[in-house]
């Protein structure tokens, strides 16, 4: 177990090396003129130059890329103009050009948001997700299986920003019920950070919980074919032993993959959703920075959300192993 | 239904029939296919005949309509749901008064023609990957797998808002005109870019389950060459899971083209395109909630027609899958 997990860190390291090179060669390599592309909307030569020169573009590749990693690794400073210079500690990510800050402190500012909408909406719809499938799977053919399963698909082939829009019509403006979305952090005011997140959970939960709601109901409903399950009935074990020890037990395996990887994606910054509520988090960081082109900021939040998303990963596997002893043996 | 009903009518001798035949033969019974795939099909049309409504109408979808707007409210369309009248059936875009329906046609033709082509796009890549790898196994399996791995590592609506201006940089700067002659051929690299592996992953493991089969030791033996035997040996059996997977891959397809513009990373104004037009309602949905309404449900009917048409799809290619 140990050493697996040991290889399962080191491959991810390797993948997140590789993420960093193709994140590095596509921003800063492959632009006709990166200090251009770097230097956003309000650009004179003097700041193009002045770019050029922090960035070291005039060195050869492998060495601007050894600076990048080694920023990230063990930190590096920045000369900004001749004399004044910019300390930026590990991880550094380089500093905003819009707003002369920190990468990592402009990370650190935006993630709480972020974490509040994943953490809350993950287990919304996950719950959601798995009791409907649950009682689709128990119920199949009733008329309870087919409403949950049309709401699944309705749920499934709705759009995030379509339904942010419908729901926040229906609370903010007409019912009244809620404020306008935004973030309050929970250790200011727990009533006022739930209000406020409320809508961006909902529209998650309504549009992710499909999927888990048909992966329920798809592998519940394998698995109570399987010949076990009939050894199982015959030797008398009763329903709910069935249902909750094996079929929900070996149903659940391919859940925690995609539970994994939903929640690796949306702690990198749920951007859709942020966008439409207007909420601060990393996803509203990146679509600001990808409207001013300010470089650094965009190469920090891709590359957190893929440290992200590599975490996920080695995690399901871990879970996997824990969850299938097909997999721990072999 | 019943093995009688799928017989053929003809009793002209025991007739064999293939397995495309026996699939057809499902699809025709398959009232879900049938209306999702007019759905699909009205919406191409729309799509299609575009300029027919624009003589209809005898109006453009970016010319300004300043007499449908109530100066007094703001700007906002005059008549009740948007401005819904007999000369702008859809109603008028606020502000500006152009014509929705114009605009809303004119988006069916941008948002299918960029998914679709992407789907293509994707599917061509991940197909050859998925054979290759599958097929010859070893290192090039190795590096083509961790490939994928890799490119499904990026977040990918991040990412791809984040690369549109630097491959949009990169291509005006070999020559390309700016705005959507460049931004459009973008889109579709970037989405198809993400797509590809899904595809690829499933055509590989169905190789890896054919390449040992008996059909092609035969045509092995005989002294088939390798690409022979990836092309036109295991290729022409693979169709069905093939077509499954697009089919149930468009709706994500049609989903990330809408996004990307809805972001601001998409098609540019004034061109029309169902994201943007949603995009653009966002200011307005509390006292217009019709030009929210409409790209947003056209857009909920084509995918659910979409998901429902590759569920009937899958269901009449794999008879095994239990629903």
């Amino acid at each position: 177990m140990f050493r697996y997990l040991v290889r399962r860190v080191i491959g991810g390291g390797l993948v997140l090396i590789i993420v960093s090179m193709v994140v590095f060669g596509l921003f800063y390599v492959l632009p006709a003129d990166p200090a251009r592309l770097a230097c956003g909307k309000a650009c004179t030569p003097e700041l193009i130059a002045e770019i050029r020169h922090t960035l070291e573009l005039d060195q050869p590749l492998t060495i601007q890329y050894g600076r990048f990693a080694e920023g990230i690794l063990v930190g590096r400073t920045y000369l900004k103009g001749s004399t004044a210079q910019l300390n930026c500690p590990a991880p550094c990510l380089g500093y905003s050009y819009d707003t002369d800050e920190l990468v990592t402190n402009l990370l650190k500012d935006r993630a709480p948001a972020t974490l509040s909408i994943a953490l809350g909406a993950s287990i919304l719809f996950l719950l959601v997700g798995l009791a409907s499938g649950i009682i689709s799977a128990l119920r199949r053919g009733k008329w309870i299986d087919k409403f949950s399963q049309g709401v699944a698909l309705t749920g499934a082939s709705l759009q995030i920003y379509f339904v942010a829009l419908i729901l926040q019509f229906i609370f903010v403006d007409k019912l009244q019920w809620l404020h306008t979305p935004g973030y309050v952090s929970p250790f200011t005011s727990v009533s006022q950070w739930v209000t406020g997140m409320a809508l961006p959970w909902l529209t998650l939960a309504f549009l992710l919980s499909a999927i888990y709601a048909r992966l329920t109901r798809a592998g519940m409903l394998e698995v109570m074919s399987e010949d076990y399950i009939r050894t199982a009935r015959a030797k008398g074990l009763t329903l709910r032993r069935i249902n909750f020890k094996h079929v929900l037990r070996s149903a659940i395996t391919p859940i925690v993959t995609v539970f994994g990887l939903d929640l690796g994606q949306l702690l990198g910054g749920a951007v859709i959703t942020e966008y439409v509520f207007n909420i601060p988090g990393l996803g509203r960081l990146a679509t600001e920075a990808v409207s001013n082109v300010d470089l650094p900021v965009i190469v920090g939040t891709v590359m957190l959300a893929a440290v992200f998303i590599v975490i996920a990963n080695i995690v399901v596997d871990l879970l996997y192993m824990v969850l299938d002893p097909k997999v721990r043996l072999s | 239904m019943s093995l009688d009903q799928l017989a053929p009518a003809s009793t002209a001798g025991v007739e064999g029939r293939s397995p495309s035949a026996m699939a057809w033969e499902r699809i025709k019974h398959d009232r879900t296919a049938w209306i999702s795939g007019g759905v699909i099909f009205f919406f191409l049309i729309i799509g299609i005949i575009a300029p027919l409504f624009q003589r209809i109408l005898h109006t453009s979808p970016n010319s300004f309509h300043p007499e449908a707007l109530d100066e007094a409210m703001g700007a906002m369309p005059i008549g009740h749901f948007g401005g819904i009248s007999s000369t702008h059936w859809f109603g008028v875009e606020p502000r500006t008064g152009r014509d929705i329906l114009l605009r809303f046609v004119f988006g069916a033709r941008t948002s299918l023609s960029i998914a679709l082509t992407a789907t293509l796009v994707a599917t061509v890549i991940g197909v050859v990957v998925g054979l290759l790898s599958g097929f010859f196994g070893g290192k090039i399996d190795q590096v083509l797998s961790r490939m994928m791995e890799i490119v499904l590592a990026f977040p990918s609506i991040l990412f791809a808002l984040a690369i549109t201006p630097v491959l949009e940089n990169v291509l005006e700067s070999s020559g390309l005109p700016k705005g959507n002659a460049t931004r459009i051929p973008v889109m579709i690299m970037v989405i198809s870019t993400f797509g590809w592996p899904y595809i690829a992953r499933i055509v590989r493991g169905q190789v890896i389950s054919m390449r040992e089969r008996e059909f092609v030791d035969a045509a092995r033996a005989l002294g088939a060459t390798r690409l022979h035997l990836v092309f036109k040996q295991i290729l022409p059996n693979l169709w069905a899971p093939i077509l499954v997977t697009v089919a149930l891959n468009i709706p994500s397809f049609i989903t990330q083209e809408a996004a990307l513009t809805f972001l601001g990373a998409g098609v540019i104004e004034p061109t029309s395109d169902w994201g943007s037009m949603l995009l653009a309602s966002v200011p307005f949905y509390s006292v217009d909630p019709m030009y929210t309404f409409i790209p947003g449900f056209a857009l909920f009917l084509l995918v659910l027609a979409f998901n429902l048409l590759g569920d009937s799809v899958r269901d009449a290619l794999d008879p095994k899958s239990s629903r």
